[in-house]
């Protein structure tokens, strides 16, 4: 890669990034978990959305994609948009809180969120390979 | 909400994703890219910072505890430096390819990972106030 591509694809990680994580904060705001409530349902919504989105947009532009998109735009939507949008350390830190006082709700609520961002990918890839036929 | 929280969440955001294709990538092209360690190295990282920030906040309070430094450290970097996308996406991946044990560890081994690294970060916070 030359260095030009190389600070291309840099910025569209970043600009992403710092969007989904605006985004993020929208949804919290929306939800009222900004800024005091730990965001138990801001964080669940954010990363099972953007296990969709990545699954469905890595299919969709996939070798076997419907649509072609350049290297720097695949990353400013996958590595940038869902990148910033989900966030595994809120989760982490999400459990962490329940688990000092409620350690089966805890458990619960990770597990939930883990399962549910596995179906979304899923669910997001299924639905691109339909429409790439 | 303020203006002055959407832009430090902008910013953190950006230079967390930076952060995370500059680490992800360096980490994988280490110890190759057959098993997801690179976003597994993030995950976990990010993971001990955020509890690192977040037991500087319960400790400290004051600056650590305000929205400022919320919106730009613990939203904007830890959020956008982590990613659970690339994570449900590369699981999905390895399951596609019929590396199922692969996919199973990589779940349960960045949850409990991260739980401990968030943990051991809380810790080290509440040691560093003493």
């Amino acid at each position: 890669m030359t260095r030009r591509e190389t600070i291309r694809i840099y910025l569209a990680v970043g600009c992403g990034a710092a969007l989904g994580s605006l985004l993020r904060l929208l949804v919290a705001v929306g939800t009222g978990a900004w800024p005091v409530v730990p965001p138990y349902s801001t964080t669940g919504i954010v990363n099972v959305a953007g296990s969709f989105v990545i699954g469905f947009f890595a299919t969709l532009t996939g070798p076997d994609g419907r649509i072609i998109i350049s290297p720097a735009g695949r990353q400013f939507v996958m590595g940038g948009l869902c990148g910033g949008l989900t966030t595994f350390s809120a989760m982490s830190l999400d459990t962490l809180i329940l688990l000092l006082d409620r350690p089966g709700v805890a458990a619960l609520y990770l597990a939930a969120v883990v399962l549910l961002s596995l179906c979304a990918v899923f669910a997001g890839h299924a639905l691109a390979a339909r429409l790439n036929r | 909400m303020s203006l002055q929280a959407c832009l430090l969440v902008l910013l953190g955001g950006f230079f967390g994703g930076t952060s995370r294709f500059f680490v992800s990538g360096a980490v994988g092209r280490r110890v190759g890219e057959t098993f997801p360690w690179g976003t597994f190295a993030v995950n976990v990282s990010g993971s001990a910072l955020i509890g690192f920030l977040a037991g500087l906040g319960q400790r400290h309070g004051g600056v650590f505890a305000g929205e400022a430094f919320r919106a730009f450290f613990i939203v904007g970097f830890c959020g956008g430096y982590t990613t659970v996308s690339s994570f449900s996406l590369q699981t999905l991946n390895l399951s596609l390819d019929g590396e199922q044990r692969g996919a199973a560890f990589n779940v349960v081994a960045s949850a409990l990972a991260c739980l401990a690294a968030t943990g051991a970060g809380f810790l080290a916070a509440a040691g560093l106030a003493r």
